[in-house]
């Protein structure tokens, strides 16, 4: 039981971690709190869905419509809110609630386009058949969830040290001002880290569609809530601190369940986060000094 | 602009006229049409509509033809007691439909049974809700009487010893399905392995599962909805569990063959509607909704659609006056008498006592039918 547990744990952690990346990067450098990312990440369930379903496309190329439909929408979430929002010098609040308006807005059009009931991806084999050792099972997803997660951060993490542009982002994460007095596309750079979380929103949507099994309108409101803990818990805008919170939270989460009781799946979960944040009260890779991106 | 304007307003005139002349009887539908219990909102409108656009063809009701004003409860208490008390007040229906979920009922019933206005559940099975008072009636069989029947008819098919049981504890229909199946399994001296537990929006069931797997039961019992319901029959394949699925009235739909496509089998639930069950009334009633609806029924169409149709019988023995309450009351006293067989089988009421242990108001008597899942179907058990 212990070794199934564990795999439960790590691809619970993955499925978290993997919604958290986006949620944390557009933190770290917009300094925006964007709860409009779990309806952009059910944006990008539907649009799979939907090349699935209607034009029958395979699971890859429905994989690339919601990157590129999510991508889309993040460009118009900076275009339309953030970047008026910050033109306007507005207080720290302000872009925060506008998210909220959105993730209504967009939760009610789907609801209104496709109901408001439960649909799947009908996708078979990968979801289903997988690996057994020492007793454990885990499916194909579940790896590709764990290694895509990984993946993902490796490749922020080496982006935001090695190339010009994420030393630019860097720039621009720690000061605004200096990032444009040296020259810096800070409007460009913005709009781009949008895309980007946005799109790493949908491919998470995907995903986790396939993992739990179920499409539905509100099904980001759930995921987005662990996503702020998981965020919290690893220090606000730091990618590292994504993937080790998501992780955590997935190893809480299950391992209560399996030496404490189902009932106290949230409870102990989050009592742990609340004492970690006591004695951490910048998350684990936080510095409260020093903003990071 | 002279001309289009004199004629909009003639024509919504006429519309005016023509409604007033047509439907003389109003009832109030106030079901979830939006938010996630519009999944069965949205059919439960459908059986009304098709059992009113039957009753209407035929002549309507003593010559008087049915109206109904259908508001979006949403699913939501506050939304509930909003909307009833627009229906009551405000539009003066005759009486209510709805809610759809059992948690609605729990705080709008109330106001219909102050205002002595009769509400009518067809989907609301928790304990509880008919005790508010002897206006409110309902024809949906409530888990109490069906999950002994299941459990007993699964207990004697598949010879099982002793389960597990999993169940989400933040929903009062949910909750009061496991507080039954509790009952049921101590009533059948079926020793329980290990409890579980699980939230609504929760999408990861495998801690618990794999806690089930190691405790070694025969069964997993489980009260909960397809939403959840669904993932969780899947969750358990996929870690290789193939017990069979023991579930409540929640998880009757054949959403679950969708959500759960090729998971699906050896799940036994009880039901009082079967898509299998090939009785005349049935039959017509199944043909009729999927040339209205394009849509294949659910059990909650096939409530609605029957409570209509009660309804409608206990209107033929009511000289209505015209003057409200006595109207509303006169709807009230005729209805405990109805006696008819729908879609759902034979049907009569059946009244409760409320906590005090007087009399109140009315639950169904109808027989259970037990059924399994095969191959992305309903098999019924006989």
């Amino acid at each position: 039981m212990l070794a199934q547990q564990l795999v439960n744990a790590i691809s619970l952690g993955g499925v978290y971690a993997l919604f958290a990346l986006g949620f944390t990067l557009i933190f770290g450098v917009l300094n925006v709190v964007n709860l409009a990312h779990g309806a952009i990440f059910m944006l990008g369930a539907y649009t799979a869905l939907q090349a699935v379903v209607v034009f029958k496309l395979p699971l890859a190329l429905a994989m690339g419509a919601a990157i590129v439909v999510t991508g889309a929408a993040g460009w118009l979430l900076d275009r339309l809110i953030f970047a008026p929002l910050r033109a306007r010098q507005a207080p720290h609040l302000a872009p925060m609630i506008a998210t909220i308006g959105l993730a209504i807005s967009l939760n009610s059009t789907v609801q209104g386009i496709f109901g408001a009931e439960n649909l799947r991806l009908p996708v078979h084999g990968m979801a289903a058949e997988g690996l057994q050792f020492g007793g454990a099972q885990v499916t194909w997803l579940e790896i590709q969830i764990i290694l895509l997660a990984l993946v993902l951060m490796a490749v922020l993490l080496w982006w935001l040290k090695h190339t010009r542009m994420g030393c630019a982002l860097r720039a621009l994460a720690e000061s605004r001002k200096a990032a444009a007095l040296l020259g810096i596309d800070v409007e460009g750079l913005f709009r781009m880290t949008s895309v980007i979380a946005a799109l790493l929103g949908g491919v998470a949507g995907v995903l986790i569609a396939l993992y739990t099994n179920a499409v539905y309108p509100q099904m980001g409101q759930p995921m987005l809530h662990k996503g702020i803990a998981v965020v919290i818990l690893g220090g606000m805008g730091d990618i590292r601190g994504a993937l080790l919170g998501g992780f955590f939270l997935g190893c809480a989460e299950v391992f209560s369940v399996a030496y404490i009781g189902s009932t106290m799946r949230d409870a102990v979960a989050f009592g742990l986060l609340f004492a970690i944040l006591l004695i951490r009260p910048q998350g684990l890779f936080g510095n409260a000094a020093q903003r990071r991106a | 602009m002279q001309l289009p304007s004199v004629l909009l307003g003639a024509v919504v005139a006429l519309g005016y006229f023509s409604s007033l002349a047509g439907a003389q009887i109003k009832i109030g539908v106030a079901e979830a049409l939006t938010g996630n219990a519009a999944q069965y909102g949205v059919p439960i409108r459908k059986g009304f509509e098709l059992a009113l656009s039957e009753i209407n063809g035929r002549g309507g009701i003593n010559g008087q033809k049915i109206e109904l004003l259908v508001e979006d409860e949403q699913g939501k208490k506050e939304e509930a007691i909003n909307v009833f008390k627009k229906l009551i007040f405000q539009d003066k229906v005759l009486m209510l439909f709805g809610p759809t979920l059992s948690n609605s009922a729990q705080a709008s019933d109330p106001v219909a049974q102050g205002a002595k206005v009769v509400v009518f559940g067809t989907s609301n099975t928790a304990d509880g809700i008919t005790s508010i008072g002897n206006y409110v009636f309902r024809n949906s069989v409530t888990e109490a009487d069906i999950l002994p029947v299941t459990l007993k008819v699964a207990a004697q098919k598949t010879g099982l010893k002793k389960v597990a049981v999993l169940y989400g504890n933040d929903d009062i229909f949910t909750k009061s399905g496991y507080d039954n199946f509790k009952k049921a399994l101590e009533t059948l001296k079926i020793p329980v392995t290990t409890t579980e537990t699980f939230a609504k929006g929760d999408v990861d069931f495998k801690p618990q599962l794999t806690k089930i797997k190691a405790s070694n039961a025969d069964a997993i019992v489980m009260s909960a909805l397809v939403a959840e319901g669904a993932p969780v029959m899947v969750q358990a394949r996929q870690l290789g569990i193939a017990l069979p699925f023991i579930g409540g009235n929640g998880m009757n739909s054949p959403k679950v063959f969708d959500l759960a496509k090729d998971n699906s089998d050896n799940l036994w639930v009880g039901s009082p509607w079967s898509s299998e069950n090939p009785a005349a009334e049935n039959m017509r009633f199944i043909a009729a909704y999927q040339k209205a609806h394009n849509a294949v029924p659910d059990q909650f169409a096939a409530q609605a659609y029957d409570a209509m149709y009660i309804v409608a019988q206990a209107l033929k023995q009511v000289k209505l006056t015209g003057k409200l309450p006595a109207d509303r009351t006169a709807l009230r006293n005729a209805l405990p008498a109805v006696q008819i067989t729908g879609a759902t089988g034979p049907f009569k009421f059946r009244q409760v006592n409320d906590k005090g242990g007087k009399p109140a108001g009315y639950d169904a008597v109808q027989t259970a039918i037990v059924m399994t899942t095969k191959g992305n179907q309903y098999v019924i058990q006989k």
